[in-house]
């Protein structure tokens, strides 16, 4: 088989079985990255030097006696969402305003897949500032899906659901405000996870919508999810919002079955606007889960209309807060024309971002300003506090929740790029999730007739990430869905 | 109308950003639009109900005051677009 076939924990195996080596793999993803990244544009960088270095330096690791006690990502190519700040490497964000930067450190999340013994491929296509649901808003232009180039691979982790999807990389770190890894990882037909909010630190990622924000695994199948969050969970003393609160061995409970389990549907969830394909898919994903042993409860999450109004004010209002540090000062594009510092904040702002972003920075900047505040910013917090009650509402009486990941297959590049408010609607099965803070995970169930993926959503608990896992595994087990590969 | 072409000027000054007429003018409809969908969150009763502002309740996270090491000025500055005298430099400020 070749060597870009397989996942992270049957490779994990090979490596340690001497039958390949670090740097026989790191090549065979480069050459397959140079082989097919043209036509699909998901790579912003790659850096291909470190990359050999590592694996060099993974394989000298894997031939020492005690080669099984090395850390579990030992040797394994990686890439990561260009959103990650990475030590050397150029940082964009996809974003023009960041187009030459040169982080001088690694985030957190970096630095312990580093420390786990990955070998870092290079940087992920993205939307500008991760605001998006196609991965059409960036700088470098579209990422294209590997199920079928002329249709988008979702967003904003575009580039990371489908360059796992495309073998270009065992597997990939995302992030996720609103859906931006279910939603792809769904588009692409791989799995994606997105934590409860402060199980991952968000040190040296770059903010969009910080209480929202949530750094997660996107890869080949259930196993390699669980290996990889594992590798990334955890209190980090950088940053605050992080939780103290142990991290599990994902792996451990994986096969613990979903005999009993009380999985819930929410009817909100399951409306007219509904792609009929993808109902029908999700449906039978629902039977596979009776035919183990769940049991299917119907829920409420009566708020679930209210969920894209209400993040599209904080999100932009935490993004018009976050993104005023781009002035031109200290890092990025400067536009000076010599009329002064505030024509040259305002210049380089103009000429560094995207009409996304443009848009998300006035939007917010309206919510939040004077004698708007209160009708629009506090108004969208009380509502958050209603659909988070509404979870754990719905947690008290079922152990996870099961939905559609998003209304319809991908869709074609160009579709929804002139209505802004009708790419906002494609999220409407993955926002309520980032508003409520709890967990969720993206698994292929099944492919449409036009031969695209389709995702099933399991939502769990705060803190629920265990449980999620082991359902999304009986399933995977019982199903082929994972196999199925797209065809380059 | 949610909100006018004035409006949408005027927080373009205060987002910091130079926006020409054509970038305005859209900017105009579809922030009418948004605005006109958010207008539903009004149907709910929200009297009594504390706001969120973080899913997950956090603390002050207070650690021991011990002095750490900084990244040092020469990486501080590594991107920055202009610096002189180890300091980031900018267009002149008071005239």
């Amino acid at each position: 088989m070749d060597l870009t076939g397989y996942t992270l924990h049957e490779l994990r195996q090979l490596l340690l079985r001497r039958e390949t080596s670090s740097v026989e793999v790191t090549r065979a993803f480069l050459d397959r990255i140079a082989a097919t990244d043209e036509g699909l544009n998901l790579f912003i960088t790659v850096s291909e030097q470190e990359a050999l270095q590592a694996a060099e330096l993974a394989d000298l690791r894997l031939s020492q006696a005690d080669a099984a006690a090395s850390p579990v990502l030992t040797g394994i190519p990686l890439a990561l969402k260009d959103i990650f700040v990475t030590a050397g490497v150029r940082t964009t964000c996809a974003s023009k305003i960041l187009e030459n930067f040169i982080p001088p450190y690694d985030g957190t999340a970096v630095s312990k897949v580093k420390e786990a013994g990955a070998v870092l491929l290079g940087k992920l296509n993205m939307d500008e500032f991760a605001m998006g649901s196609s991965n059409e808003n960036s700088a470098f232009g579209p990422a294209r899906n590997p199920w079928n180039r002329d249709y988008v691979t979702g967003g904003s982790s575009g580039g990371s659901a489908a360059c796992v999807a495309a073998r270009q990389a065992v597997a990939s770190l995302g992030t996720d405000t609103g859906g931006s890894i279910r939603q792809p990882a769904s588009h692409c037909g791989v799995v994606g996870l997105k934590p409860t909010y402060g199980r991952v630190s968000r040190y040296g990622v770059i903010a969009y919508a910080s209480s929202l924000d949530q750094v997660g695994p996107l890869t080949r199948d259930v196993e390699d999810c669980a290996l990889l969050l594992g590798v990334v969970a955890g209190h980090d003393p950088a940053d605050s919002t992080s939780i103290h609160r142990d991290v599990p061995d994902y792996c451990a409970t994986l096969r613990d079955g979903v005999a009993g389990m009380r999985l819930g549907l929410p009817r909100e969830y399951f409306i007219d606007g509904l792609d009929p394909e993808v109902k029908q898919t999700v449906e039978k994903a629902i039977a596979v889960y009776k035919d183990l042993g769940a049991e299917i409860v119907e829920v409420s999450l009566p708020h679930t209309q209210y969920a894209v109004a209400c993040y599209y004010l904080i999100a932009t209002a935490e993004a018009s807060s976050n993104l005023a540090r781009y002035d031109g000062v200290r890092f990025g594009l400067r536009r000076d024309e010599g009329q002064g510092l505030i024509e040259m904040y305002r210049q380089s702002r103009a000429a560094g971002f995207g009409d996304e972003v443009k848009r998300r920075i006035m939007l917010g900047t309206y919510a939040l300003s004077s004698g708007y505040y209160d009708a629009y910013y506090l108004k969208a917090q009380k509502v958050r506090t209603l659909i988070r009650q509404d979870f754990l509402e719905a947690f008290g009486k079922v152990d996870a929740i099961l939905t559609p990941v998003a209304p319809t297959p991908a869709f074609r590049i160009d579709e929804k790029t002139a209505d802004p408010l009708q790419m906002y609607l494609s999220d409407i099965f993955t926002i309520p999730v980032n508003l409520a803070g709890t967990c969720a995970m993206s698994i292929p169930c099944g492919v449409s007739t036009a031969g695209l993926p389709i995702g099933l959503q399991l939502i769990g608990s705060p803190f629920g990430e265990e449980t999620i896992l082991r359902a999304a595994y009986s399933f995977e087990q019982a199903t082929d869905w994972h196999r199925q590969q797209a065809k380059l | 109308m949610k909100i006018t072409r004035q409006e949408v000027e005027a927080v373009a000054r205060l987002a910091r950003l130079a926006l020409d007429e054509s970038e305005l003018d859209a900017l105009t409809g579809q922030m009418d639009a948004i605005l006109g969908y958010v207008e539903q969150l009004n149907e709910l009763n929200t009297d009594g109900i504390l706001p969120t502002a973080h899913a997950v309740p956090v603390e002050n996270a207070f650690r021991v005051d011990v002095a750490r090491q900084g990244i040092g000025i020469d990486k501080a500055l590594q991107n920055a677009p202009e610096t002189g005298m180890d300091s980031f430099r900018v267009p002149k400020v008071i005239e």
